[in-house]
């Protein structure tokens, strides 16, 4: 079997002496597209976080490609949340895509017209070439997000980890994104999101990890989507979950 | 006040003082150096952290000062004054991080904290100098609020070559410092030393504050790192351009700055820079060409006068809807709260424009064929945005935007389609006008 891009053993994650994320164990698969799911709070952003060595793991064991994530960084590409930054920043479109291009770039060389050209082509794939010069203040949400995912592109990585890329985009944003995860798969490249919507999961992505502070299950949508599961995800929640379940037996196998 | 004399405004203009040439050299490359960091400053979110480095030097001043009476080097010498600063602010740097780590305290409350502790301690040294014999104390004023007269050439060199650096420094990690203040964890994602680069940029930041003591004083210094960059977001939109800028007003604050001190010698330089700067900032504030309060006043009127005119066509365009295609003014004014002058005026607009014309026999109006097909596109986006907030409740208001050219700009042609289909189910008053780019096929 090839090395998982991702793999996670028992990871404990606790922010000011709270656990948050519990002897969490994920293996990611390659060539596939993983959805990391579950209720607000459950530390689904936290998992990506601390597998990037963003926020300090209490304990825990992560490895990309079979190695430390310092060692194949390049392969490696974060899309954070939309709202994780100031959207007034004097930039335009163009120079936030060229920011994935800087570790090729190198220490104190500037952004030559091969980057930009570079950085209009990740636009281009994303659907915003006509965007380049636009401040990004003035793009919307979608856009804004849009733009975020064509810095991941700009560095042609082979793991894509996607922080709610899905949340409160338009249409546009939306048929965009999926058309960008259908050619990283494509490509041979790996793609995981924390993804909030759980009526889309299905539709969009090949593995689903269950997550509320520990691993409730995964694996194929197909095997892991049951409302067996999401019950113990969601707990009480079960309107929600009945209502899926009439949702998903239809929408799994005319997929398939 | 004694106003200088013409001969005295020529000379100093003309730079014939060896002494003003230095001092100018010396506030001048300041200013572009501050402007520079301060740049990055404004935008890590960090501007109240300069101003408490800059409070926090004042002990270390007051210690370089004692450390160097005591040893016999001539107090007002600036090294042993620089040095003693530079340790003091990192000795605030380090206290900030201290509370950040071991409490609960928020940062704006940790830097009121260290700024008031440090500056307290920095005034009662003061004092205690001032009772020392040899009356040096008048020199520490000087620091204080500043005076660039008093530079001598070992000090402006002393300026020079550390702005010098600090400017080189910042444009040779240009990109990585804009990475750092945009997105921080990004940049840490993908392997760039954030810890390391935040730490260089906050170093920077004591050491242009350092520089700039005897420039503009203690007090002030802060306001050359965060005015010249807060000037320039009103003149420009790119990175590089607002660095570029924000060195420029930096350099300029300090000549204006300068030549008044020069001109009013009783008058603290600080002071007369920080004014110069503030000028600078209120120009850009009122005349900015991308965020000034003029050019954002055009732009809230021009949209206004578009709203209105786009008002007045759905109306002439609703009334005709249901009726012969000649609208009375008096079924218009029923339409909205108008008043009469309000929509003849805004009704010759149109006509200007050719939308529509106005007959004065039976006092009505009628939609040109230009005016037809743009009443009716603005009336079926109109219509579908409207339907769409009410059917897609949850998740409309992040996409509505009633301005776009067209409803399919934003949403998939699926979902316009099916808005369609909703609406042409509804009574006859309520129909979608066709796309006019679609109804001519």
């Amino acid at each position: 079997m090839t090395t998982p891009p991702l793999q996670i053993n028992s990871l404990n994650v606790s922010y000011h002496s709270k656990l948050v994320l519990w002897d969490v164990g994920v293996s990611i698969q390659p060539g596939r597209t993983t959805a990391i799911v579950g209720p607000n709070g459950a530390g689904k952003s936290t998992l990506l976080k601390a597998a990037l060595g963003l926020i300090p793991a209490s304990s825990g064991d992560i490895s990309f490609y079979g190695g430390p994530l310092r060692k194949c960084r390049s392969r490696v590409a974060y899309v954070p949340q939309r709202e994780s930054v100031d959207w007034d920043f004097p930039v335009n479109a163009r120079d936030v895509v060229a920011m994935g291009l800087y570790r090729r770039i190198g220490w104190c060389l500037p952004v030559r017209s091969i980057h930009r050209r570079m950085a209009d082509e990740a636009l281009a794939d994303v659907g915003m070439a006509d965007f380049a010069c636009r401040q990004i203040s003035q793009l919307s949400g979608g856009q804004q997000q849009r733009v975020f995912l064509a810095r991941a592109l700009a560095q042609k990585a082979d793991l894509y980890l996607m922080d709610e890329p899905f949340a409160s985009v338009d249409a546009a944003t939306e048929q965009a994104i999926l058309a960008v995860l259908e050619r990283i798969k494509n490509a041979g490249g790996t793609v995981v999101c924390v993804h909030h919507d759980l009526e889309t999961v299905a539709q969009y992505f090949d593995d689903a990890v269950l997550l509320n502070m520990r691993i409730v299950a995964q694996g194929p949508v197909i095997d892991v989507m049951t409302p067996e599961n999401l019950r113990k995800t969601y707990g009480a929640r079960l309107a929600l979950v009945d209502e899926l379940e009439t949702n998903l037996s239809s929408s799994i196998p005319a997929r398939k | 006040m004694a106003y200088p004399t013409l001969e005295n405004v020529l000379r100093i203009l003309t730079l014939q003082d060896h002494n003003t040439r230095i001092v100018l050299a010396g506030a001048c490359a300041f200013g572009v150096a501050a402007g520079l960091v301060g740049a990055f400053l404004l935008l890590r979110k960090r501007s109240l952290l300069g101003d408490t480095l800059g409070h926090a030097t004042l002990p270390g001043v007051a210690i370089g000062f004692l450390i160097a009476y005591g040893t016999g080097i001539d107090p007002r010498s600036f090294l042993p004054l620089a040095l003693g600063a530079t340790l003091t602010s990192v000795a605030g740097i380090a206290a900030l991080l201290l509370i950040r780590r071991f409490s609960t305290i928020k940062d704006d409350a940790a830097l009121a904290i260290v700024l008031s502790v440090f500056f307290g301690f920095g005034v009662a040294l003061l004092s205690a100098i001032q009772q020392l014999p040899g009356g040096f104390a008048s020199g520490l004023e000087h620091l204080i609020y500043g005076s660039a007269a008093t530079m001598s050439s070992t000090d402006t060199s002393f300026v020079l070559v550390s702005s010098l650096c600090i400017a080189v420094i910042c444009i040779a990690l240009f990109k990585e410092f804009s990475l750092l203040c945009f997105d921080e964890p990004y940049a840490r994602s993908s392997g760039w030393p954030a810890t390391a680069l935040d730490l260089l940029l906050m170093s920077l930041v004591v050491w242009t504050t350092v520089v700039g003591i005897q420039t503009v004083g203690i007090l002030l210094v802060v306001a050359l790192l965060v005015i010249p960059p807060a000037s320039a977001r009103f003149w420009c939109d790119g990175m590089g351009a607002m660095a570029t800028v924000s060195a420029l007003c930096g350099g300029l604050s300090c000549l204006f700055g300068v030549f008044l001190s020069a001109l009013f010698p009783k008058w603290p330089t600080g002071a007369l820079i920080v004014l110069s700067a503030g000028a600078i900032f209120a120009a850009g504030l009122v005349f900015g060409p991308t965020r000034g309060i003029l050019i954002r006043s055009i732009r809230t009127r021009r949209e206004e006068l578009k709203l209105r005119r786009d008002h007045m066509l759905r109306a002439v365009f609703e009334c005709a809807e249901n009726s012969s295609e000649s609208v009375p003014l008096s079924q218009l004014l029923t339409k909205r709260p108008w008043s009469r002058r309000h929509v003849t005026s805004e009704i010759a607009r149109l006509a200007d424009r050719g939308l529509l014309t106005f007959s004065l026999s039976n006092d009505s109006v009628q939609l040109t064929t230009t005016g037809l097909s743009e009443a009716r596109r603005l009336v079926r986006n109109h219509r579908l945005w409207e339907l769409y907030l009410i059917q897609h409740a949850e998740i409309a208001p992040a996409h509505v935007d009633r301005d776009a050219d067209r409803i399919e700009h934003v949403l998939s042609l699926r979902i316009v389609e099916e808005l369609e289909d909703i609406l042409d189910q509804r009574p006859h008053d309520r129909l979608v006008p066709r796309d006019p780019e679609k109804s001519h096929l």
